[in-house]
């Protein structure tokens, strides 16, 4: 595996014992976790490829012992990875070997529900999913919703800026985040942001959703919930070739329509979903679309047959119309079961997360044919095609030598491309440290120094997180230097301040 | 302000004056068209003015995105979106009227570095959350790109949100990427008349909870332009689906009196007055407080019957025009969860006032660090806020 980390301290890995008698003195009972045994599952995240150890785990269960743990820490230059539930894509909650790990599992309770501001005030370790289930007898929803969701937790959210299917019409995690509260490293808990919608000052609580646990520890989060929609209805679109899926999608837009999900699959997506589920799904298609229209009625009515006719004047093979509930669920099965579906095609697969510019499908599936035949690997399609986050899966088999790096290599040539089209690296999984060599490859020098000037702010001993996100972590002090680029320094005397 | 001796006209300009600013010493305002210059201390410090980068660098309706340089008009930008049926979602609205001069005068730079956001925030979102990338010259004079041009993106820090809202006091905006929508086929609004104020936050409260997916919601008290009282809600979308949500809303609302649909023209003048703010006057000191919409009620409870006030976005956004103490708006601002800022004022109140409500000393030595971060000589703290 190439992942290079930031080297352990010995000096670190030698005081573990007076480091977990510290964290103990805090967090007293069961709340260090050193015993091996205890500390195999939190070896990894959702990114499975990389394992280890942290140092030790400790799970705090209120703000004050959160703050004075980070507070010790970084009096004794200790490095902390928080974790949420262990779900990230991306590795961002990978252990280091010389760094305690802060699970936030124990915050598990939602403080507030106010319907009459529309606001849930949660702690953490509240999953995703149960902001909904505690809102939804009153009708309301909270409307980002990562896949994960059952298990993920809504600080893992805040740090991710996690996504889902419906966030082409309800936004991610960011636009929907009212306030926080949020501990930096050297122990001092902030409140940012509020119940209310804008900030006072410089929109602080915008940056730190996103962050990758890397700015700071947030304790409590508020939410926005929404009614639920009146109902939701969904089409199941076949297409002889991706190009008219892809105007299909242009052409939706441009009617001024905003689906609540569009999401595309390739064949071989295609046909993996549906030897796993029977959804039903047309197997003579290289495209099918699901769009999911929500709202009252009259307006699923309405504009179900005009996606219909859009999707016809496209060339669809096929169209149906879910009638029911029962009928919207099933053509979502094989959507929702596409992971684990192309994941009985192989051993293992990759999963990657770039956006691209939505009009550059084509051409981008094409070169990652040529991608595939290149690496001996296969590769199967899903795309949040409102918004064109591609969901490439990589099949390979860990056990097999060399086929692990020849997945890596191939879903960084993927990435590289989707940067080259004028996208991103990751349009809803993080950078983590799955991304992170790439960062090059989308930002200047300039660029990257420019947001690490920022992690100095927060946290200016580079001690929370790191050897995530960014390739290489400056010295702050370095960072904090004025230079004057490009020649342009015609008096190079005059003092600077 | 003093003049600045040139207008950049590209990207490289704007590093080359900051560079110079840099060597020279001193300190640079950011300038926009000048549309809420009347916001924050007068302050004298040179000009770097952005009207001469303008433009569009580029337009792609279908992919929902717009990349624009920070000089353009913000009407020409709304316009060409309107021309491919499109629109900027969070509203924007030009501070030239509350100011007493023409609209027109607004950029796109201005409006979005200033975070503001019109009625529609409520539902849509705020300039924060349109902003998908820009470029900028940081007070390094160095020119950066962050974010991206696609709606979807996750990859390093999120500077975008930090520019909105900047106010000019992190780095130059250069050029700016926002996301675009499509605009409503149908718009229509609907009137309650002659509530009290509490009676209209409860049905804001109602409508903005229910399924009918009202996009803007606003109340003009009693006695305020002559009026006996205006709540408005504004529903929109394709046109079934408005006639829906407007009978679903006349069922729940029935306990409020009757809905009224207006007329479009008095429908546009209502939603006009939420942005010139002229059911305020032109008198008084106008503060602008963000609020949990609950708590609105609470805010004007406590500043007496001497101040008038709109309310915007359900109530979470109440417009105050008042010559009470700067003190005791800001405490039942903050007493209510929310805070307050000063939008006009006389120059003297304006010196002696900080426009933004003051920060937690916490948030503030924080906000200090991230200005640092991009500006580490303090270049673009001009003194104004």
């Amino acid at each position: 595996m190439s992942l290079s980390m930031p080297p352990p301290a010995q000096a670190i890995l030698s005081r573990r014992a007076e480091i977990a008698a510290a964290l103990r003195a805090i967090v007293p009972g069961e709340g260090v976790i050193t015993d091996e045994e205890r500390l195999a599952p939190y070896e990894s995240d959702g990114l499975t490829a990389y394992r280890q150890r942290p140092l030790m785990v400790v799970l705090p269960e209120t703000t004050q012992q959160v703050s004075r743990i980070l507070a010790w820490c970084h009096e004794n230059g200790v490095k902390v990875v928080p974790r949420g539930s262990g779900t990230s894509l991306s590795g961002g909650a990978l252990p280091l070997a010389d760094a305690v790990l802060l699970g936030l599992g124990k915050f598990k309770r939602i403080l507030d529900i106010d319907y009459d501001d529309r606001l849930v005030v949660a702690q953490p370790g509240v999953t995703n999913l149960a902001i909904t289930r505690a809102v939804e007898a009153r009708g309301f929803y909270y409307a980002p919703d990562p896949s994960s969701q059952i298990a993920c937790s809504i600080g893992g959210n805040f740090a991710e800026n996690s996504g889902g299917v419906h966030c082409l019409k309800y936004g991610l995690t960011t636009n929907n985040v009212l306030g926080c509260e949020i501990v930096l490293m050297d122990g001092e808990i902030l409140r940012i942001g509020g119940r209310q919608l804008d900030p006072a000052g410089l929109d602080l609580l915008g940056v730190l959703v996103g962050s990758e646990g890397l700015l700071g520890v947030v304790t409590e989060v508020t939410v926005r919930i929404l009614p639920q929609p009146q109902t939701a209805r969904a089409l199941l679109i076949g297409f002889p070739d991706v190009e008219s899926a892809g105007q299909c999608v242009a052409d939706t837009i441009a009617a001024g329509i905003i689906p609540a999900g569009m999401e595309m699959m390739d064949r071989p997506a295609i046909h993996a979903a549906e030897a796993f589920v029977d959804a039903g799904y047309p197997l003579d298609v290289e495209a099918l679309l699901i769009v999911e229209l929500d709202g009252p009625a009259a307006e699923c009515d309405h504009l179900i047959e005009a996606v219909e006719g859009i999707a016809r004047r496209n060339g669809a093979s096929s169209v149906r119309m879910s009638r029911d509930e029962a009928e919207r669920a099933v053509f979502w099965a094989g959507r929702k079961a596409a992971f684990p579906a192309v994941g009985r095609l192989a051993p293992d697969y990759y999963c990657m997360d770039g956006t691209i510019p939505r009009r550059r499908l084509p051409e981008v599936l094409e070169q990652m044919r040529r991608l595939s035949e290149h690496y001996g690997l296969a590769v199967a399609n899903v795309f949040h095609a409102g918004d064109g986050n591609l969901h490439p899966l990589i099949l390979y088999d860990a056990n097999k030598p060399g086929e692990l790096d020849r997945a890596e290599a191939f879903g960084s040539d993927i990435l590289r491309l989707c940067v080259r089209v004028g996208g991103v690296l990751t349009g809803e999984h993080g950078v983590g440290v799955e991304k992170r060599d790439l960062m090059p490859d989308m930002f200047s020098q300039i660029d990257l120094k420019q947001q690490q000037s920022l992690k100095c702010a927060f946290d200016p001993d580079l001690l929370l997180n790191p050897g995530k996100v960014f390739p290489q972590l400056h010295r702050c002090a370095e960072l904090g230097r004025v230079h004057v680029h490009g020649g342009a320094l015609r008096f190079p005397d005059l003092p600077r301040f | 302000m003093t003049s600045g001796t040139s207008m950049p006209a590209c990207e490289q300009d704007v590093a080359d004056a900051v560079a110079d600013a840099l060597r020279e010493g001193g300190r640079l305002a950011i300038a926009g068209g000048g549309s809420k210059a009347g916001i924050g201390s007068p302050v004298a410090a040179r000009m770097l003015p952005m009207a001469g980068l303008r433009g569009v660098v580029d337009y792609d309706p279908a992919e929902l995105v717009l990349t624009v340089r920070p000089g353009t008009p913000l009407a020409e930008v709304r316009s060409l979106v309107a021309g491919a049926g499109q629109m900027l979602a969070f509203e924007p609205f030009d501070h030239g009227p509350i100011f007493g001069s023409a609209a027109g005068a607004a950029t796109i730079g201005g409006v979005v570095a200033a975070g503001i956001s019109g009625s529609q925030r409520v539902s849509a979102g705020a300039a924060r959350d349109h902003l998908l990338g820009f470029r900028a010259v940081s007070g390094r004079a160095e020119i950066f790109a962050a974010g991206a041009r696609v709606v979807k993106n996750v990859t390093g820090f999120d500077l975008p949100k930090l520019a909105a809202g900047s106010w000019g006091r992190l780095f130059a905006m250069t050029e700016l990427t926002l996301k675009v929508l499509p605009a409503p086929r149908e718009t229509r609004t609907l009137m309650l008349t002659g509530l009290p104020d509490a009676a209209a936050l409860a049905a804001m409260s109602r409508a903005m909870g229910s399924q009918a997916d009202v996009a803007a919601a606003a109340h003009v008290p009693a006695g305020l332009a002559g009026a006996p009282g205006a709540t408005i809600l504004r529903v929109q979308g394709f046109g079934p689906s408005v006639a829906a949500r407007c009978a679903m809303l006349e069922d729940l609302l029935a306990a409020f009196g009757p809905l009224a649909t207006l007329p479009d023209d008095e429908a546009d003048a209502m939603w006009e007055s939420l942005r010139t703010l002229a059911p305020l006057g032109q008198d008084r000191p106008i503060w602008r407080v963000n609020v949990a919409p609950s708590r609105a009620g609470r805010v004007v409870d406590a500043l007496g019957s001497d101040a008038a006030c709109l309310f915007d976005w359900a109530g979470g956004l109440i417009w105050i025009a008042s010559s009470g103490g700067a003190d005791a708006i800001r405490a039942a601002a903050l007493d209510a969860g929310g805070h307050a800022m000063l939008v006009r004022a006389d120059d003297a109140a304006r010196a002696a006032i900080p426009a933004f409500h003051p920060p937690t000393e916490g948030v503030a030595r924080l906000e200090a660090r991230v200005r640092g971060a991009f500006d580490p000589s303090g270049l673009f703290e001009t003194g104004r806020f």
